[in-house]
């Protein structure tokens, strides 16, 4: 039974599915294999990283909005292929992951993160930490977000932000 | 520490084509650039006037390393002032913004209005007969430091100098018309991010003045085969050398339909957008500009790149770190579809900047690269010697024009 909505229980069976939905969202990142990041999403779908500070006022922009898994798709392209910046990796971690039914084909998930960077030199920092914020398609097998607002707790970025969060 | 125990960085002599690497990272530099740069004759950008539309509103904005408060008072004008206590010299505003009658500092409860004056002294006249302020104290006498403050535009600057110019004639009228050029109507805030740069102050200023390196670091635009119009364009630079703008023009033939084509258009070995609505632009200031970018001295970034807006403030956070705070804008008449193709432009810039991302790191490959060699000099000499205006951009005139204002100022 979901603490949050106990009126509407969240099956088991889906809630195992969303929590490989996010772990494979970490492991595409922190594996350094982007191509396949856009593809956790719907065709039709919504990524954006934003501030908890911009997010409470209800500000719109995000440092990364995309509407499609096209634009997503471009991210990569682009990081791979015309932006300049020096190696680096993340490493995610995820925390408690809370589900709440949205409709019968969709679950509202929010779990919180922390996102290490570790630059080619060694430097070791830690780079965002905050909360995801997903709308999840559970109408077919294999689950995608159809949204994914990524929450920073703080509204400072260092240096700059390549790899998404 | 005193003036006289500081030794600023020698230049190598009076060509603005040398800059020593030590600027970057001398501490003795660093301290008279506080004094007589940020509150010295400069007008600094604080804020949007438009982030404070009720009496009562506040924000905490910074010059130079300085914290500054800027407030709209019961009678609707906008103030500044150090947002220091003048009592024991504590922070007042914690907050980043905010609305209040008045200003208490929580250490020992002294308030103020939302002019700087003090209003309040707890505990004034002792307690129980015991203690308190003496005949001689004056409230009057301890007001909070003011800075001058100017409005242009919607954008709020102030001065700790009563030796600056009134602001319009500091920007001079070739960069007032800029800003007017964009700022033409009451804007709207989507929204904000800081990004911090590992590298002195100087460094980001003179990139976002460098209008030479903009094709070669930046390959967004090249690698995805987009049309990027920029065959013509020119540089701005005021007579002080201080203030910039750059800016390119569409061709005349290009409309909104060819840069789709462009975006679109696939070869064996280029790549192309999947979903071009990234770069689908409208001339809404119907002079085909299509990206322009103005600077006004010391640390002010006004940006319109296509149809994305935005202000930036960049605020020194030690030698060799600095603030740079992003503020993204609209329109208040943007409909839904213009204030959509905004947000989306808006992957172009900022920390994560398919065409920018680049500046937030190259500062700091030369402030470590400085590190440990600073007595050696870069080399500025692309377009020529001078600081003056050209009609075109492949040369180094305003990022000269910046060392040409810095050297009146500092003194060298």
């Amino acid at each position: 039974m979901d603490a949050r909505n106990p009126g509407v229980p969240v099956d088991q069976a889906v809630r195992l599915a969303v929590a490989d939905l996010l772990a494979r969202y970490v492991d595409v990142i922190d594996e350094g294999r982007l191509e396949a990041w856009p593809e956790l999403f719907a065709e039709k779908c919504r990524y954006l990283i934003t501030s908890a500070e911009s997010f409470e006022e209800g500000l719109p922009h995000g440092v990364i909005y995309a509407d499609s898994r096209g634009m997503l798709r471009d991210r990569v392209s682009a990081l791979r292929e015309a932006n300049i910046y020096e190696p680096q990796r993340y490493r995610h971690l995820v925390g408690p992951i809370w589900v709440e039914r949205e409709t019968e084909t969709t679950v509202r998930v929010r779990s919180n993160f922390l996102v290490i960077r570790i630059m080619h030199t060694g430097d070791t920092m830690l780079f965002a930490t905050g909360v995801y914020r997903d709308l999840v398609d559970i109408s077919s097998a294999p689950y995608r977000f159809i949204e994914r607002i990524v929450v920073t707790d703080s509204h400072k970025i260092d240096t700059l932000l390549a790899i998404p969060l | 520490m005193q003036q006289g125990d500081m030794t600023p960085v020698a230049w190598p002599s009076d060509s603005l084509t040398r800059v020593p690497f030590g600027l970057y990272c001398n501490r003795d530099q660093y301290a008279l650039e506080q004094e007589r740069i940020f509150n010295g004759p400069t007008w600094n950008y604080l804020c949007l006037a438009a982030e404070l539309p009720r009496p009562g509103d506040y924000l905490v904005s910074g010059v130079g390393e300085a914290s500054v408060i800027v407030a709209r008072a019961p009678a609707g004008e906008l103030n500044a002032f150090v947002n220091r206590c003048a009592h024991r010299g504590s922070l007042l505003c914690l907050k980043r913004r905010g609305h209040a009658e008045n200003i208490t500092c929580v250490y020992h409860g002294w308030s103020y209005d939302l002019a700087g004056q003090l209003t309040g002294v707890s505990f004034e006249r002792g307690v129980k007969r015991q203690g308190g302020m003496p005949a001689e104290f004056k409230r009057s006498e301890h007001n909070l430091r003011r800075l001058r403050i100017a409005e242009f535009c919607g954008l709020v600057f102030g001065s700790f100098d009563d030796g600056a110019s009134e602001l319009e004639s500091y920007l001079g009228p070739d960069i007032a018309a800029r800003i007017r050029r964009v700022l033409t109507k009451p804007v709207k805030v989507l929204g904000r991010t800081t990004q911090m740069l590992p590298n002195n102050w100087k460094l980001y200023l003179e990139n976002v003045k460098d209008s030479y390196h903009a094709s070669i670091l930046h390959l967004f635009f090249t690698t995805f085969e987009i049309n990027r119009l920029t065959q013509k364009g020119a540089i701005i630079i005021d007579d002080s050398g201080g203030h910039h703008v750059s800016y390119s023009v569409a061709d005349q033939a290009a409309d909104n339909s060819a840069y789709r084509q462009q975006a679109l258009r696939s070869n064996k070995d280029g790549y192309r957008l999947e979903d071009s609505s990234v770069v689908e632009a409208v001339d809404e200031f119907g002079d085909g500009i299509t990206m322009q970018i103005l600077t006004v001295f010391p640390g002010f970034v006004l940006q319109q790149h296509l149809n994305s807006i935005a202000v930036r403030q960049l605020l020194p956070r030690g030698v060799d770190r600095s603030e740079l705070v992003w503020t993204i804008l609209g329109f208040e008449d943007d409909d839904h579809v213009m204030t959509e193709r905004r947000l989306k432009q808006a992957n172009l810039v900022g920390p994560a900047g398919y065409i920018s991302m680049e500046d937030g790191a190259v500062g700091g490959f030369v402030q470590r690269a400085v590190r440990g060699l600073e007595e050696d000099s870069g080399v500025l000499m692309m377009g020529g010697s001078d600081a003056r205006s050209q009609e075109f951009r492949t040369t180094e005139a305003s990022v000269r024009g910046f060392w040409k204002k810095y050297r009146s100022l500092m003194g060298a």
